[in-house]
């Protein structure tokens, strides 16, 4: 039994702006879920060399000056293009809005690193002489400058920051922003998450350290959650921003809805720095679930958090079987197998590659999913070809980062 | 360098860190802000890459000297005549 709630509490989605590496709309995205295309490809990072990793081709130049581009971040960009993206989506009249009552909660895993290294790197091409160091590196790596950009951008007067979360921070982007909307702070919400840290070798260069570094001669193979080949993840940016609104605003302008956002938690393991705990994981669900008023069963469509470690993987299935054993209608994909670990923008860019799937009723697969782990072993995951459902009504996404913060959203079919 | 050689390297700069404008069509008396888009921190990047590209320290106290163009080939010269100017 679903809690009833006022119609001012209801909080739905009406634009989405993404850049995925394989899709920079979602229409182009989901196209390559359903194709199977993945974004995965070769790369060169400072250091490192050749790695792996998936990689964005938006056109930067689509709502930034040169002049912009160069004193500004990618995760910047990555932002503006998403944020301007979602707004043009939602068919919102733009110039018609009270900038002040709008509100961008962008989700990040870190921000910073990529300018500190390319500024640490510039001054060693000066015998590490500190007057070389940039003028601009303070306002490039402020925690808040992604979505600082997009305020700048957009002329945005409205409160504006970031919410560090690891790989859990694009699920609570988007609910952060749906809380602001509910508690009247703000009218319009820009609300997902954000991540350019393949533009930093540290990060390849930890998770190599760590044995999780994903390895494969064909870099599409790379990603392979819940396969038996597993051995690490392929790191990866992207961006995806929602337009969120109360429903009564959402539907005095006719909006189109994508679906409305029922159910959310968040919650910590406190146990270990990386090692994710199933326990932790599965009350997080069961709290989303809870604050919906939905059980196991109700859910359609489960996309896992999956990176494709050894042991995460094995961690979330556990968390997964505890809530969902023996549910025969719960589908389960994953969209990293497609695109890698979009870190920051993970959580609310793979719920947008599965939201029109309430529409067209396909599941898109998990590919790479040659041999199934048995430790990985649940009912219902939809391999390497996407799957005809009956019914999509509830979709849940799952993500979940180090420090175990976990977070969970679903998301409902709208209906009036 | 000669004060032509001044002028091109103080446009190459320029070019670099007002990527939007058209540059070639500044005229040297004319405060260069009000001619292209640039702020104090544009102005940091030009005493930056003066830093950069010729090992020239321009103090605090002088950057009213970088005003307009034709002020910064006065006030650069001395400082840059033992320079080699390459595009």
């Amino acid at each position: 039994m679903e809690p009833r709630v006022s119609p001012e509490q209801r909080i739905v989605i009406t634009g989405i702006g993404l850049t995925a590496p394989n899709g920079n709309n979602l229409k182009d995205f989901r196209e390559s879920l359903l194709r199977g295309k993945s974004g995965v490809r070769k790369f060169e990072t400072r250091y490192m060399g050749e790695v792996i990793a998936g990689v964005c081709d938006f056109d930067e130049l689509k709502y930034q000056k040169k002049k912009e581009l160069r004193r500004g971040t990618r995760a910047g960009s990555v932002s503006i293009y998403c944020a301007r993206e979602a707004v043009a989506d939602s068919g919102i009249n733009w110039e018609a809005v009270d900038r002040s009552r709008v509100g961008v909660y962008l989700g990040v895993t870190e921000h910073g690193n990529v300018e500190t290294e390319n500024e640490v790197y510039n001054i060693s091409q000066y015998n590490y002489d500190v007057k070389f160091w940039s003028h601009h590196h303070n306002p490039r790596t402020v925690a808040n400058n992604p979505a600082g950009e997009v305020t700048l951008n957009m002329k945005v007067t409205g409160p504006h920051y970031t919410i560090g979360a690891a790989c859990a921070a694009g699920n609570m982007g988007v609910i952060q922003g749906l809380q602001m909307l509910r508690l009247g702070e703000v009218d319009l919400a820009l609300a997902g998450g954000v991540s350019e840290s393949i533009h930093t070798f540290g990060i390849f260069a930890s998770f190599n350290s760590e044995g999780a570094l994903a390895r494969h001669e064909d870099p599409t193979k790379a990603s392979r959650p819940f396969d038996i080949k597993r051995n690490g993840i392929v790191c990866s940016e992207g961006g995806c921003i929602y337009t969120l609104e109360r429903l009564p605003d959402a539907q005095k302008r006719g909006a189109k809805i994508y679906g409305e956002i029922v159910g959310y938690a968040i919650n910590s393991d406190a146990c270990d720095f990386i090692l994710p705990e199933p326990v932790r994981q599965a009350e997080c669900i069961r709290l989303a679930l809870k604050k919906a008023g939905l059980e196991p069963g109700d859910i359609d469509i489960l996309n896992a958090h999956a990176t494709a470690t050894r042991l995460g993987d094995i961690q979330e299935c556990t968390a997964l079987r505890a809530v969902f054993g023996g549910e025969k209608s719960v589908w389960i994909n994953n969209t990293k197998s497609f695109i890698g670990h979009t870190m920051g923008a993970a959580g609310t860019l793979e719920l947008s590659g599965n939201l029109p799937s309430f529409e067209d009723r396909w599941v898109h697969p998990t590919i790479n999913l040659d041999e199934l782990d048995p430790d990985c072993a649940l009912e219902n995951i939809v391999a390497n070809e996407p799957k005809k459902v009956d019914r999509v009504d509830y979709i849940m996404n799952n993500s979940f980062g180090m420090f175990g913060i976990n977070s969970v959203l679903i998301v409902k079919r709208f209906q009036a | 360098m000669t004060g032509d050689e001044v002028r091109a390297a103080i446009i190459d700069i320029l070019n670099d860190i007002a990527p939007d404008e058209d540059i070639s069509s500044i005229s040297d008396d004319v405060k260069l802000r009000d001619q292209i888009d640039l702020d104090s921190m544009d102005f940091l990047d030009i005493v930056m890459e003066l830093r950069k590209r010729f090992n020239v320290e321009v103090p605090e106290k002088d950057y009213g000297h970088l005003a307009t163009m034709a002020s910064c080939i006065t006030y650069l010269q001395p400082l840059l005549k033992d320079r080699q100017f390459a595009r």
